[in-house]
């Protein structure tokens, strides 16, 4: 993949860095876009594992409630996600802050969530969904985003880990 | 004169960067970019990023606020 990214060292030999993705909010989806696409312009083979509500970063929109159990149900409209209603985790403010949030960055220029996204996969960044986190909110492939890489769990995260040189959780 | 421009004019972080590296894999060696930015991150952002790429700062000015790079591809 890293030979697609527009460096000259891809190959076996690419650099990898590997980011935990464990935070629906949109102060934390925004860094780890921006580090996984940067880390995919230094020809770096990044992969991001999103995790609990990491995941509802990846929530196709329009999907409503998900899921079978009562909880999930309640849960999937608590904790609604999709790229873009994501929370802030401080001064929320039932969505006051991240729309004015969302406002400064468009009118300032910063690339969204969604931007970022289709940019991480051009870019061919993986994006792994937790496979454990889509069965305990009962999400299933069809509700989350296209172009996403297999679920996977915390033995490949490990694996992929071992061999980065870069690991970020946030 | 460079092979190609990158217009990254008002495009904040990391936007620059990932311009200019998308433009850069469509390059032969020794054919060169040049980059328009206006984000002050990318005084340090490209510089560090062309340096670590191993390709070469031919030119960095400044005209009219806005930023010029032109990095060779090595």
């Amino acid at each position: 993949m890293a030979d697609e990214t527009g460096a000259d060292r891809g190959g076996a030999g690419a650099d990898k860095m590997v980011i935990i993705a464990a935070s629906g909010d949109l102060d934390k989806a925004w860094p780890v876009l921006i580090l996984a696409t940067t880390g995919a312009a230094y020809g770096m083979e990044v992969t991001v594992f999103f995790t609990f509500w990491g995941l509802l970063v990846l929530k196709k929109p329009g999907v409503g409630i998900t899921g079978s159990d009562w909880r999930q149900k309640m849960l999937s409209v608590m904790a609604k996600g999709t790229p873009d209603h994501l929370p802030l985790s401080r001064l929320n403010f039932a969505g006051m802050g991240p729309w004015m949030m969302k406002g400064l960055a468009d009118d300032k220029n910063v690339a969204s969530i969604q931007e970022l996204l289709g940019l991480a996969r051009d870019m061919g960044v993986k994006l792994w969904p937790c496979q454990m986190t889509m069965d305990l909110m009962g999400l299933t492939e069809d509700d989350l985003i296209d172009g996403l890489d297999e679920p996977a769990g915390a033995g490949s995260a490990i694996s992929l880990m071992k061999e980065a040189s870069i690991e970020l959780f946030i | 004169m460079a092979d190609v421009t990158v217009d990254a004019r008002n495009l904040q972080c990391p936007m620059p960067v990932l311009k200019i590296s998308q433009a850069m894999k469509d390059l032969s060696p020794g054919q060169s970019v040049e980059l328009v930015a206006t984000d002050r991150g990318a005084l340090s952002d490209i510089p560090a990023w062309a340096s670590d790429m191993g390709y070469s700062l031919k030119e960095q000015f400044e005209r009219d606020g806005e930023f010029h790079f032109v990095v060779e591809k090595s």
